[in-house]
């Protein structure tokens, strides 16, 4: 290992399981019978639906839409009719208003979807115009709405872009594809990022257990003016904002503050990639590329899928399951949410599948704190995690934000490193929302 | 399929290692120096052991069993105690001192607080500091190794006894160091001691600090009271219950600090105490009440050794 990779300080090293997938090209996965496409895929406001049941919905329109500033509006992935627009389960773990499309299997474009003038013609704001109608949240997993990170306020002035290439969620190989087979399209992504912002600056950072990615994209951005690869410690949660932030520039995002603060936009690589197709083609955020895997599912691929198809049709594609699965995750094994059905959606957020049997998905029952401080040892944000966990399981939600329960970027490093098998990110989660809602009530 | 799905939340995977096998690699630590104490003082020593650790474990698990808890006693938490109880004990002890040591250290050392985690004080310690203050005499009735134990066997002073008493007549360093001395059945040999704590530290079961502070703070005392005599000093460090208390009951997870700076701080408080006792008071040996002041201060040395939370303070903005 490089010495010289830069990196944070605390952060573990799971098992990385990325040889399951590491080496398969990104495959496209046929048209499904129905998508069903949530209309909130996004942190921000929900979106209203700008269909009604019956219509003919064409590939890239858009058919749900919010006013809010903090929203993205979502896009048809197919062509065909909406059959019903109802509540269904989401990935996100709650049931979200959702449409539901028949294929027609034509994939026909919508009038909509043309190509722009060229970015170099546009200002910022024509740029962020184009990126909100496109769709785009970020693609690493928490969706936030593109745009927004594109707007800072004005009093905060921002001197770098950061890619995140780190993919260090264990299992997860989409980004890293990418990387290996699409690097024009990073860079002409992170361009039209520089642009919207005004920055003269990119780095790409990538974990060093992904040599080919390091090479391919130095290779890329050599004759670019601005953009550098940064080799990155292969560690997690090397792939989180403050983490990354933090590797590359030795900056601190203040406690309760944005990478904004410290002049840092980050930007993950699927989003960058899906900003070049937006400004290349036209077409909104509407196929991703989803790494499926995990013990128990029979081919394990990296697939460009539509948005809105279901886990059921994804895993279908991937031979079915190898044996009965355990567990169903949307993302990886450290920051994923388990589903408890496989009939949900592929949703912007969703950069893997991932199917555990039955005995990876054992949960081990907790014991008693033992005091052996690893948790603390090993926490990113310098938290005391057993405290905080603590004070949140006796109700005490104002001695945990004492132990500053709200710096915790919930990347669950402490419940991977506790020996005695406690519910420590559970509890400090419970602890974050208590605290949250007194906040909100006074 | 559906409804068999677990969903939980994040993380999915945990790390291999468990409370059983971190304390399983203490064990491990443990047993060179618990083997030695056999070869030194023979069949007596390993009785001793063989109670101190059968009583705990059997303390344990009838306590939790009165008190309809889940029996616990798989995590080999009270294996440690009783064998830290026993190796505090000298080869002479009669076979009730062990009995009665392990019973008091888990049933009010251990249990009464909560259980695992939750005893403020290291239980062993507390075991032994009963004993101590209930059979003075039994506790302190020192033997050279190979002595069999009968009616007419005398006492031995400990080396740290001598460099109290009569500093001439102290045994050769290089036996102190090898264990080749009278003293409680652990803390006879320094070198495996180490080896033992050396372990824990490659295992990152144990953190470094807190023995390498308590053991440097004695050195530098040692020194400096004795006009940097290095030998005295090699007696201090060596010759009592300091290797086998700094490495392995200082440390005890419950009742020591978790914070990194909280580790430094016990640890050098633990050596300032223990060398005022074996210095200015009548006692020889200082290192149990050294700990065991230090355990009780430990909340309030957390309180004040928080690690610095990332993004405030000292940051580059």
């Amino acid at each position: 290992m490089n010495k010289t990779a830069l990196t944070f300080r605390g952060g573990i090293h799971p098992p990385h399981h990325k040889e399951l997938t590491e080496h398969k090209p990104i495959e496209n996965t046929p048209v499904p019978e129905e998508v069903v496409i949530p209309l909130l895929q996004h942190i921000g406001a929900p979106c209203e639906p700008t269909v009604k049941v019956g219509d003919r919905v064409e590939v890239g329109q858009v058919i749900g839409e919010s006013e809010g500033f903090v929203s993205a509006p979502v896009h048809a992935s197919v062509s065909g009719t909406v059959k019903k627009i109802e509540n269904r389960p989401c990935p996100v773990g709650r049931r979200v208003r959702s449409v539901v499309i028949a294929t027609d299997g034509k994939q026909t474009i919508h009038q909509s979807v043309k190509p722009p003038k060229s970015v170099n013609l546009m200002d910022p704001d024509e740029i962020k115009r184009i990126v909100r109608k496109g769709g785009l949240a970020g693609m690493g997993g928490a969706a936030f709405p593109t745009h927004v990170k594109l707007s800072p306020p004005e009093d905060k002035s921002i001197d770098m872009v950061i890619i995140n290439g780190a993919e260090c969620e264990p299992y997860l190989t989409s980004d890293y594809r990418m990387m290996v087979e699409m690097p024009e399209k990073v860079v002409a992504g992170t361009k039209v990022v520089m642009k919207a912002l005004g920055v003269v600056k990119a780095v790409i950072g990538i974990e060093n257990n992904k040599p080919q990615a390091i090479k391919t994209l130095t290779e890329a951005v050599k004759d670019e003016r601005g953009i550098s690869v940064a080799e990155l410690e292969t560690k997690y949660p090397q792939g989180g904002e403050k983490s990354l932030i933090y590797a590359v520039t030795r900056r601190e995002v203040p406690s309760g503050g944005l990478p904004m603060d410290v002049g840092i936009v980050v930007q993950n690589i699927g989003t960058v990639v899906a900003i070049s197709q937006l400004f290349e083609t036209g077409m909104p955020l509407v196929e991703r590329v989803v790494t499926v895997t995990g013990s128990a599912v029979k081919e394990p691929k990296n697939l460009m899928v539509k948005i809105g198809t279901s886990f059921k049709d994804v895993i279908a594609y991937c031979g079915g399951y190898s044996e009965e699965p355990g567990k169903l995750i949307n993302g990886g094994p450290m920051m994923g949410i388990a589903q408890y059905t496989d009939e949900v959606p592929v949703i912007k957020g969703t950069s893997g599948i991932l199917v555990m049997n039955k005995q990876d998905a054992i949960i081990p029952e907790p014991t008693n704190c033992i005091r052996c401080g690893k948790c603390i040892d090993y926490c990113p944000c310098g938290l005391q995690p057993l405290m905080i966990s603590k004070n949140s399981l006796l109700g005490r939600f104002e001695e945990a934000e004492l132990y500053h329960a709200m710096d915790c970027i919930e990347c669950g490093t402490c419940s991977f490193v506790c020996p005695s098998k406690r519910p420590l990110v559970d509890s400090i989660r419970v602890a974050k929302i208590e605290i949250t809602k007194k906040k909100k009530k006074s | 399929m559906d409804n068999r799905l677990i969903a939980t939340s994040s993380p999915h995977i945990g790390a291999k290692d468990t409370t059983t096998s971190v304390m399983l690699d203490v064990i491990i630590a443990l047993v060179p120096a618990a083997i030695a104490s056999i070869y030194y003082f023979g069949f007596a020593s390993a009785v001793i052991l063989a109670l101190a650790v059968g009583t705990a474990v059997g303390t344990e698990a009838l306590i939790q069993r009165l008190t309809h808890q889940r029996i616990t006693i798989n995590d080999l938490s009270a294996v440690i105690t009783g064998l830290l109880l026993g190796m505090n004990l000298p080869a002479s002890a009669p076979w009730w001192l062990p009995v009665i040591g392990s019973f008091v250290a888990i049933a009010i050392g251990k249990q009464v607080f909560g259980g695992i985690g939750n005893n403020f004080i290291n239980p062993a310690l507390a075991g032994r500091a009963f004993l101590v203050a209930s059979w003075p005499v039994e506790m302190t009735f020192w033997t050279n190794p190979g002595t069999q134990i009968t009616a007419d066997t005398v006492a031995s002073a400990t080396p740290l006894g001598l460099l109290k008493t009569s500093p001439d007549s102290v045994q050769p360093l290089a036996d102190v160091i090898l264990g080749r001395i009278p003293g409680t059945l652990g803390e006879t040999s320094a070198i495996l001691l180490l080896i033992g704590g050396a372990y824990l530290v490659y295992r990152k079961i144990m953190s470094w600090k807190i023995p390498v502070t308590y053991i440097g703070t004695v050195a530098i005392i040692a020194l400096l009271a004795n006009g940097f005599d290095f030998m005295i000093m090699a007696y201090h460090v060596f010759g009592g219950g300091l290797m086998l208390g700094a490495l392995f009951m200082a440390t005890d997870y419950s009742s020591s600090p978790v914070t990194s700076k909280g580790k430094i701080i016990y640890g050098i408080g633990a050596g300032l105490i223990t060398m005022l006792i074996r210095l200015y008071s009548s006692s020889a040996e200082g290192v149990t009440y050294a700990i065991l002041l230090m355990n009780v201060a430990t909340p309030l040395i957390e309180k004040y050794t928080a690690p610095r939370v990332f993004g405030t303070g000292g940051a580059k903005k």
